[in-house]
């Protein structure tokens, strides 16, 4: 009995409610990926052991599970937090704004940069609760500021959006270049 | 002498010097505003800086993580909020003061110890450059692989309390940096039959999902909020002159800076812990620690400001990044094809220079920006988080789909942008991913071209500095086991 509660003390950690779960999650992942080292990570007949490509594909899986086996056992040994379920529901809220960012990110080559840039601005402004005009026009105007920042004086590599194919010649090079 | 006259010669370019005040005025307000910090900044612009040139790219960079702590200072002395992650043990002495009514003395003694601890380890790295230049050619790739090792070993048994979450997280870093076309038996691993898989998961990807977009879904997925600070009444200047009544914290505390930042995998806040113990331990009002006391500021102003040019040293003499910071900046060395490494200080000791006098320069620009703008950045800190979550996300996507116009980089952004709030809520560490990612490819390379020159294991260390590396990983591990052992008894 005082063995076990030795290894309880030794085990014991900080930890905030959910680490259980992503402890869980982690060591099935890391498990998961050993069983697939023979397939994705093959070993060559001949060469050393050390230079195989297979060799740190390797050291990196077992020492994944070897690792995520401890953090498991000791979410396990430590005391019960509740609020588990509610954080990993938080977790899952953000996943929402990954959604925003893939909506952004797949319609500026379509329909352009400024213009995308100014309407995301303003519709995340709107869905984190901001309706005064004074903070979307903020919005607005920063918008403009990334764009002509990061467009048109560090020339970064954006290209231009599909839709401006169809604007006037006259104006269509200067879109495509700076907007 | 004559590399430090070329070096000063390089900074002269008026393309440096616009980044230099970019980098460290942005660092600031960057550092100032709670959410942000030093990594979303530079995770941001690193793909901006690739069509700069290298010492004009660097300059910003490095004006951002040099400067970015003095900001965090702010809100962490006024709003017992750190700007900053590192700036969190400030808020222990920082926010009492100003609760007493000593707020201008409270940021006036952080800005001067920033300043002392900044200086401070420039003029050690300076000095110790010959010396760096004569070791760094004794690091063949036997001893870039043990002390790149030692680095793993370190980030995983600093974090202590999480040393299993770290190793984890450190091996699956390793495994990140694997996955694709192995370049030279042209190997598929951990590709699953994916094409978007074979050319792998780059590294400013992952640092563009953990850092930035992860702090952006948390802001915003979190309720709003809007700090209120009070501004500042009176001159700052008078710190200068009330630190050297506390000097001897101030220098010590810098020396733990500059020996903690050069030990790669610990960092900023060993150096504080150290720091901060040593002034309470040598202090004769140790009670006030923790209540608003002057030298508990100093130490960890200090200490931490002195750590971003002594983590300059492992980067630019070995190629050996510390922490995240200095790893987003090998990524600036590479795409420049600037390598850093014992031959970057044989050939381009110039150039060295002129970083090390660039981090020299923005200490003074950013404390005479201070002086006059206290006032300024005091109403800055107040913007809601949710605004600055929008601004991030919208920056996150410069960062990632500049890079390759992928979109595939843009998805792969997410999920660790997502993984990073999860990692972050439950208070676990990020770094370890991405120095298991840096070092996981600097230790498979240096292994592999060793193994020509080693039959047996012992030639791993059969030369000098191969062989004190050696014994470093062994007493590392030796003293943390020890440690847990001593605590364990202890209870």
């Amino acid at each position: 009995m005082s063995r076990v509660k030795t290894l309880q003390e030794l085990f014991k950690r900080y930890r905030r409610p959910g680490d259980i779960v992503f402890a869980w999650v982690f060591l099935i992942l890391s498990l998961f990926l050993v069983s697939q080292l023979d397939s994705q990570a093959p070993w060559k007949p001949n060469g050393k052991t050390f230079s195989q490509p297979a060799f740190w594909p390797t050291v990196a899986v077992y020492a994944m599970s070897f690792f995520a086996a401890f953090h498991l056992l000791s979410s396990f040994l430590s005391e019960r937090l509740e609020g588990r379920w509610s954080e990993v529901w938080s977790w899952v809220k953000s996943v929402e704004y990954a959604g925003w960012f893939m909506a952004y990110v797949s319609l500026v080559p379509k329909l352009g940069y400024l213009p995308m840039t100014m309407v995301f601005a303003v519709l995340l402004g709107l869905r984190a609760g901001y309706r005064s005009v004074k903070v979307l026009g903020f919005l607005l105007i920063l918008a403009i500021v990334i764009v002509v920042v990061f467009k048109g004086f560090l020339q970064v590599k954006i290209p231009g959006a599909a839709i401006y194919e169809y604007l006037p010649t006259a104006l269509r090079s200067f879109f495509l270049t700076y907007i | 002498m004559d590399a430090l006259i070329s070096g000063a010669g390089l900074l002269l370019d008026w393309h440096v010097i616009i980044a230099l005040l970019i980098g460290s005025i942005g660092g600031v307000v960057i550092g100032a505003i709670p959410g942000v910090g030093a990594a979303v900044a530079i995770a941001i612009l690193l793909p901006a800086t690739f069509s700069l040139p290298p010492l004009v790219g660097l300059t910003m960079l490095l004006g951002i993580y040099g400067s970015s702590m003095y900001g965090g200072a702010l809100p962490a002395v006024l709003l017992n909020t750190p700007g900053t992650a590192v700036n969190a043990l400030t808020t222990y002495d920082g926010y009492p003061m100003t609760q007493r009514g000593e707020g201008r003395r409270a940021v006036a003694l952080a800005y001067s110890a920033s300043f002392v601890g900044g200086i401070i380890s420039i003029i050690a790295l300076i000095a110790l450059s010959p010396l760096l230049a004569l070791i760094a050619p004794m690091f063949g790739s036997r001893e870039i692989f043990l002390a790149a090792l030692l680095g793993i070993i370190l980030v995983v048994l600093a974090h202590r309390g999480q040393t299993f979450a770290a190793g984890m997280l450190a091996a699956f870093g390793i495994l990140l940096h694997t996955v694709g076309l192995e370049p030279v038996n042209y190997t598929r691993r951990f590709t699953f039959d994916q094409s978007w898989l074979a050319s792998g998961v780059d590294l400013i990807v992952v640092v563009l999902g953990l850092f930035a977009l992860s702090q952006a879904f948390l802001l915003l997925s979190q309720p709003d909020e809007q700090p209120q600070a009070t501004s500042v009444q009176g001159s700052v200047l008078s710190g200068l002159k009330e630190l050297w009544l506390y000097k001897r914290v101030a220098s010590v505390a810098s020396g733990f800076g500059v020996m903690m930042g050069m030990v790669p995998g610990v960092g900023e806040f060993t150096a504080q812990f150290m720091a901060y113990t040593y002034a309470q331990k040598t202090s004769k009002t140790p009670e006030m620690f923790g209540k608003g006391s002057p030298e508990g500021l100093i130490a960890s102003e200090a200490a931490n400001n002195a750590v971003p040019a002594a983590a300059m040293i492992p980067l630019l003499a070995l190629g050996i990044p510390g922490e995240a910071l200095t790893a987003m900046m090998l990524s600036v060395f590479y795409v420049h094809n600037v390598i850093p490494g014992p031959q970057l200080f044989q050939n381009q000791m110039d150039f060295v220079m002129a970083l090390y006098l660039a981090l020299l320069v923005l200490n003074v620009l950013v404390l005479v920006f201070l002086l006059f703008s206290t006032n300024v950045l005091t109403r800055i800190i107040q913007v809601p988080t949710r605004l600055v979550g929008i601004v991030i996300l919208l920056l996150s996507f410069v960062g990632v789909y500049s890079l390759r116009n992928s979109m595939t980089d843009c998805a792969i952004a997410s999920v660790f942008g997502v993984l990073g709030v999860i990692l972050k809520r439950l208070n676990l560490p990020l770094v370890p991913i991405i120095l298991g990612m840096v070092l996981g490819g600097i230790m498979e390379v240096k292994l592999r071209s060793s193994m020509p020159r080693v039959k047996t294991p012992l030639d791993m260390i059969d030369r000098p500095i191969a062989m004190i590396l050696f014994a470093l990983i062994l007493l590392v591990i030796a003293l943390h086991i020890r440690t847990l052992i001593r605590e364990h008894r202890k209870g």
